[in-house]
């Protein structure tokens, strides 16, 4: 999938994705299945709460040592016989699995469920070099074979419903008989494994994203459902792991803390079925398992992360939680956001990674309700980090000068504190004077209340408003079916 | 020439505003590396030996897995005979080499026919030996090696596993130090399969269906009781 960014085009996405019949119907069940479980997993667990301090504690210890873990990590790999290769941004990356592929002599390569492969759009360039690419994911090949990118970090293809995915089977899928009966989940599930078991056997390189990486043993450990990813990095020749820098932790306990809030935050399970730990290639005398072993660690700006406000994003343990219990994205849904990353994570990591010029729009599509703050594990403050991001867009020469000097003119009050409170009505007016765009003002840190979430006019304005109403006055009377066609 | 890895490392670093060369940063991740210590550990699993092994049974079970409790190892050619034709399969099994399952008494089992090997993903039902169960998630914890090929975790549709009630652990963190005992520290073996239940996936329309990419079915064969 070509990574087309979309991104500044929020508004016009969600304009499309509101008015789209399958996609609303198809969202409404995002909330209704991610919610209820998460929450009932949570409180199974009393140490719940405690647990996910020490997920953040652990994170935030990792990140202000990452250069020593990352040393330590390289080193045990090595010492493992595996190689690690470092990967300033997108395009070496895409170059260096190349290449290690051209290496392995590969015809295909399956692949694990991994968002670092959708960050550097790294099926485009193996077709290009002549390697055909295998999603083995169940939500990830839905959408290889429509050419579509994901829509959610966790369920890639949520944004489909069952009579679409019968339609694509039938399509790609036409050395099948065309009388078989794929009205139901089932059959569908069961058809997609038997044309992906074969597509595994004879892969010759398996690529797998990484949950996490363990500084200690050297060890890259992917969390699945259906098996996929450990099929994939058991049965080729050569195994490629592709992760991003932040996903160090330093110990096998450290990553045992993570491991107990990311399966219950993600989709309410105590575990996911398949956690595998894999280090380095086969050992002497094993019977299975690959015989070449690459980890790549890709950058691509999160270094840069690391020096601000901007460091505790990359606490980021990739659950989801936060746009399942998004409003914004419970109405638009993934695309919308026109990258990879969705939800209130992709709100602040996207301009992080591709820039504030084309990912400005995300930061402000957000009621600012404090639900993904909330839920997240890791306890990254997102409404706050997406204020940073609407700060910085004021700092920045693309938004309108009006609006700059108002900000300027604020902090000239705000900085002199026996100035600020009189100040304030005036300011007030003063701005909306200078702004002349009424509503962008209500979100400026007037009036005392900028350390607290608040309502800001959401994208969608009206539209999105009634629907988000709609949604809660439904919620609220039980209904099972929310959004829908309207 | 710079290397990546050089721009990444002085990147890092710069952001971190650190040389690397810190004596106390270094001392810290040195020590934190060598003593591993435990975080939060849910107190469900801190259990007297009994009630743990039920714990294991039930979070088993919970996720979606099939348990049979046997007195002694010696039951368990029979239990898989029975396994087998209870579900209408071919009375075979393809399991790996470890010596804890070449030393089953398999002629209680006449019918049974048992391969060795890794799985080519033409076998209905492997067998291997599990190296922990874990009680708070109702995990088996599985071991590559000569003896237990990875594959026979994952291909086969149906996957039985042994597990000694004996090694039957609270938590996850238990587990790492027997693993730490037996492979020494900061070494695993290349592959450790944490499995909780059978294969699953939600990804069509949210339904939750078993059987996805790995196997069907998983049944654990868990022998003897409580030490
Ligand atoms: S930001 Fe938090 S809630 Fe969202 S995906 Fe990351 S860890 Fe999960």
């Amino acid at each position: 999938m070509s990574v087309q960014i979309t991104s500044p085009q929020f508004k016009a996405n969600a304009r499309a994705a509101l008015a789209d019949a399958p996609l609303q119907q198809a969202l409404s069940k995002v909330g209704l299945s991610f919610i209820g479980r998460r929450s009932a997993a949570a409180a199974k667990l009393p140490e719940f709460e405690a647990l996910r301090d020490s997920a953040r504690d652990i994170k935030n210890h990792t990140l202000a040592h990452l250069d020593l873990y990352l040393e330590r990590y390289e080193q045990q790999v090595i010492a493992a016989g595996g190689h690690v290769h470092f990967a300033v941004d997108a395009a070496e990356a895409r170059d260096i699995v190349t290449r290690i592929c051209r290496e392995a002599g590969a015809r295909t390569v399956t692949k694990g469920k991994t968002m670092i492969a959708e960050e550097i759009g790294l099926n485009d360039h193996l077709e290009a070099a002549g390697i055909q690419p295998v999603e083995t994911d169940l939500g990830e090949y839905l959408i290889q074979i429509r050419g579509e990118a994901p829509s959610h970090i966790i369920a890639p293809a949520i944004h489909l419903n069952k009579e679409q995915v019968e339609e694509d089977f039938r399509r790609v899928h036409a050395h099948l008989a065309p009388e078989r009966n794929l009205s139901e989940p089932t059959s569908l599930l069961a058809e997609a494994r038997g044309e992906l078991r074969a597509k595994f056997l004879a892969a010759d390189v398996g690529i797998t994203g990484a949950n996490f990486l363990v500084a200690e043993t050297g060890t890259s450990i992917i969390v699945t459902n259906e098996g996929n990813g450990d099929l994939t990095q058991t049965l080729p020749k050569t195994h490629i792991v592709l992760a991003s820098l932040e996903k160090l932790v330093p110990t096998l306990e450290d990553v045992s803390q993570l491991l107990r809030v990311l399966a219950r935050s993600a989709t309410g399970q105590d575990m996911s079925v398949y956690t595998t730990f894999s280090t380095g290639p086969r050992r002497a005398g094993d019977v299975d398992g690959p015989q070449a072993y690459h980890v790549v660690i890709l950058d691509n700006g999160r270094s840069g992360m690391l020096a601000g406000a901007f460091r505790e994003m990359l606490r980021c343990i990739r659950c989801g939680a936060c746009m399942n219990h998004c409003p914004v994205y419970q109405a638009v849904g993934g695309h919308a956001y026109g990258w990879v990353y969705p939800g209130p994570m992709g709100a602040v990591l996207t301009p992080a990674l591709i820039g504030i010029e084309k990912g400005a729009n995300l930061p402000n599509a957000s009621t600012f309700c404090g639900r993904c703050e909330a839920v997240c594990p890791v306890r990254i403050p997102l409404p706050k980090l997406m204020r940073h991001w609407r700060e910085k867009e004021f700092e920045r020469h693309l938004t309108p000068a009006p609006q700059r000097y108002g900000l300027a003119f604020w902090a000239f009050f705000a900085r002199r504190g026996w100035l600020y409170r009189p100040a304030t009505r005036l300011a007030m007016w003063g701005l909306s004077r200078l702004g002349k765009a009424k509503g962008r003002f209500a979100a400026l840190p007037l009036a005392g209340g900028w350390t607290k979430y608040r309502d800001f006019p959401t994208p969608q304005g009206d539209t999105f408003q009634a629907q988000w109403q709609a949604r809660r006055r439904a919620q609220a009377q039980g209904q099972t079916q929310r959004g829908g066609n309207r | 020439m710079t290397s990546s890895r050089d721009i990444v490392f002085a990147s890092v670093r710069r952001a971190l505003g650190a040389t690397g060369q810190e004596a106390p940063r270094r001392q810290e991740v040195a020590d934190r590396i060598a003593g591993h210590p435990r975080g939060i550990i849910p107190a469900r699993a801190d259990l007297p030996p009994a009630q743990k092994i039920d714990l294991f049974k039930d979070m088993v079970r919970a996720a979606d897995a099939t348990l049979d409790h046997l007195a002694s190892v010696a039951d368990v050619p029979l239990a898989i005979a029975t396994y087998l034709r209870e579900r209408n399969l071919p009375p075979t099994i393809l399991r790996g080499a470890d010596p804890r399952l070449a030393a089953l008494p398999w002629a209680s089992a006449p019918n049974l026919d048992v391969w060795i090997g890794p799985s080519d993903g033409r076998q209905l039902a492997g067998l291997s030996h599990a190296f922990a169960g874990i009680a708070e998630s109702g995990t088996v914890v599985m071991l590559s090696g000569p003896d237990n090929p990875s594959t026979l975790n994952l291909l086969p549709d149906h996957h039985l596993v042994v597990v000694e009630a004996a090694d039957v652990a609270g938590d996850y963190e238990t587990v790492w130090t027997r693993i730490r005992a037996a492979y020494g520290p900061g070494v695993l073996p290349r592959t450790v399969n944490w499995i909780t239940g059978p294969s699953r996936s939600a990804d069509i329309e949210q339904t939750l269906l078993l059987g996805a990419h790995g196997p069907r079915s998983l049944h654990v064969l868990l022998v003897g009781a409580a030490l």
